[in-house]
């Protein structure tokens, strides 16, 4: 196994695929290392990737104002990958930060063939509309 | 710091230099050649004994993957050819223009590995290029106010340091047994392969050269992989011209295979090798007898003790991470020129990288590098020209056109103009526009979007914030109609 596949097996979102999958998707995608207050996605600008994070801290920011931060295991970028939308807000580095870039015309594809990706990606969603949803009501 | 003068044969003996350039490939010949222009002090040292870098013995069969046309629609004294040559090096002369096509016999619309290594050492000859050859870097320490590089001839001490080494050391993959394979980098004579099975660990570029190489000669080829390769993404790249004779042989059931599968481990047997694999698009076990083995892997930066410094990398430890200015993100002063570009990944929408890890990309990157540390270190006041609001927008959509630089980093450098004086600001990386703060301006980028269309695109920055404005493709990629004339002004105004 090469680092990038022994350090996908250790997060949640791949604890489901076997190691030749995990090998697969090491070698399908790129590792980004962005240094903290580097922007990821910008806010209105096309052809958004998804992330997953491998290492280090990612905040979400809107007009300056820090909403939420994310840590390792972690993905954002999803929401305009799937939509083919611009991102709403900035992503950015918070610390030294190492991703997974998975290009998003490839997102479909690879959802698609790795169904556990996608449930563990469903859950994770659905943890974020209903801790929203909570915080609303 | 100190000047110090060799004798012209001996150029930059060890001593003070503002700068110091490591390498004589094409990215350190490109970027000492810049350097000298804006009259930054600099020494360039190479191990090597003559200028081509990785060209003087790769790729092994002798025939590169990027395209030189040598009948193209402007004369191959203009910049704007540099479109269409993706191999020479780039020169403010026109007569030290396109020397890599010079040199070809036109029997490919790719040169040969000599053909690539005489335009470039044609290049560091005419355009003057001095390097100190035969004087290899050994280590590096830190200092208060720069860097110390020890060398084979002693010490030299610099406020930046350019490593420009290219990504040449072979790399492996840590799979069980492999350190018994052959690298790529050593891999024989195709006659030494005849009548064998031959197993290649990987199915990137390197590969497939082998398998395209041994194909005359070997009685079966085995490529092995876990990703599957992208023939509809090949069909459209230089690199088909390597990939699909081995897999027209492999969908003909010839003798060549291409497979997607997980290497478990390699052992040796009396005869050969037995490789265990697991497939990955199509699940199961394999166990592969072969006569030899070859691991066409990749390779790596030749880092020395610079992770040692603080050096951060990426790719499986294989590039380093670097700033929109090659700068190294966690080692301020250390920059990168030439193939380790690669490491700046830029904005990377719709997935799209640089053109970073090839001659025709990183030689924009090593101007630009120039220009950064001819202005942030040592005060260098580059031109910039007015422009006249008249001009504006025929300027922006004649770089759009063809703006060597835009279409060969695409979404990766643009054109910028500042809007407050209306000053041509050259190019710079597009990541290092919309993301750092600065006056009023506009950048013209050619870009492709997630279809594989290319499309002009402009970024506005007004008041601190910059807005994209994506425009539609031209089936000639002609931009400079009323519409895009029209959109242009939309967006500025």
């Amino acid at each position: 196994m090469n680092d990038m596949t022994e350090r996908l097996a250790l997060l949640s979102l791949f604890s489901d695929l076997t190691k030749p999958q995990l090998e697969h998707v090491s070698h399908m995608f790129e590792e980004e290392m962005f240094p903290a207050g580097q922007r990821i996605l910008r806010q209105g600008f096309t052809g958004a990737n998804l992330y997953v994070i491998l290492d280090g801290e990612a905040c979400i920011v809107l007009d300056g104002k820090e909403l939420a931060r994310l840590g390792r295991g972690e993905f954002f970028g999803e929401v305009s990958a799937l939509l083919g939308e611009p991102p709403t807000a900035d992503v950015q580095a918070a610390t030294p930060l190492r991703c997974l870039v998975i290009p998003q015309p490839e997102v479909k594809s690879f959802l698609v063939s790795n169904p556990q990706v996608m449930y563990r990606i469903l859950q994770a969603e659905a943890r974020r509309l209903s801790y929203t949803l909570q915080w609303r009501g | 710091m100190a000047r110090v003068n060799g004798s012209p044969d001996r150029p930059f003996p060890p001593g003070d230099y503002p700068v110091v350039v490591v390498g004589s490939g094409p990215g350190g010949l490109q970027t000492s050649y810049c350097l000298t222009r804006l009259g930054v002090e600099h020494a360039v040292i190479s191990a090597d004994e003559k200028a081509g870098g990785m060209f003087q013995k790769w790729p092994i069969f002798q025939r590169l993957l990027s395209w030189s046309k040598p009948e193209a629609p402007y004369p191959r004294t203009s910049e704007y050819y540099e479109w269409y040559d993706h191999n020479s090096l780039l020169a403010d002369e026109p007569e030290n223009r396109a020397l890599v096509v010079e040199q070809m016999d036109r029997t490919r619309m790719v040169p040969s590995r000599p053909e690539m290594e005489r335009g470039h050492a044609a290049f560091a000859e005419r355009a003057g290029v001095r390097v100190r050859y035969g004087c290899r870097w050994e280590a590096t320490r830190q200092e208060a106010d720069g860097f110390t590089l020890v060398t084979t001839e002693g010490e030299y001490r610099c406020r930046a340091a350019v490593f420009a080494t290219g990504v040449t050391t072979p790399w492996k993959s840590n799979i069980p047994g492999i350190e018994g394979v052959p690298h790529y980098s050593e891999c024989r004579e195709p006659a030494a392969y005849e009548g064998k099975t031959v197993f290649v660990i990987g199915k990137r570029n390197s590969g497939f050269e082998i398998a395209d190489g041994l194909e005359p000669w070997a009685c079966r080829i085995i490529l092995v992989s876990p990703r599957p390769v992208q023939t509809g993404v090949l069909a459209l790249a230089t690199v088909r011209v390597r990939y699909f004779e081995p897999l027209e042989d492999a969908s003909w059931g010839g003798g060549t295979f291409a497979l997607d599968a997980a290497l478990e481990r390699i052992e040796r047997t009396s005869t050969g090798f037995r490789i265990h694999a697991t497939g990955t698009t199509r699940p199961g076990e394999l166990v592969i007898d072969a006569d030899a083995a070859i691991a066409a892997t990749g390779f790596t930066t030749p880092f020395q003790d610079l992770r040692e410094l603080g050096c951060v990398t990426v790719a499986n430890d294989r590039i380093p991470a670097l700033t929109p200015f090659w700068e190294s993100v966690s080692t301020p002063g250390i920059y990168f020129a030439g193939n380790a570009t690669q490491g700046a990944a830029g904005l990377r929408k719709h997935g799209v990288g640089s053109a970073s890890g090839t001659v025709s990309g990183f030689r924009y990157n090593a101007r630009l590098l120039a220009r950064h540390l001819a202005e942030t270190h040592f005060g260098v006041q580059l031109p910039r020209p007015e422009i006249a609001e008249r001009d504006l927008v025929p300027f922006l959509l004649s770089e759009l056109t063809r703006g060597p630089a835009l279409w060969n980093q695409k979404g990766y450098l643009g054109r910028v103009v500042s809007l407050d004086a209306l000053r041509d600001e050259g190019i710079e990386p597009l990541q290092h526009f919309v993301d750092s703060p600065g006056p009023d301006a506009v950048a013209a980028s050619v870009e492709m979007d997630g279809e594989a269309n290319i499309c002009p695109v402009v970024y506005v920055r007004r008041g601190g914030r910059v807005q994209e404005h994506v425009m539609d493709p031209h089936p000639l990629h002609e931009y400079e109609g009323e519409d895009y004339r029209r959109r242009v002004e939309e967006a500025l105004a």
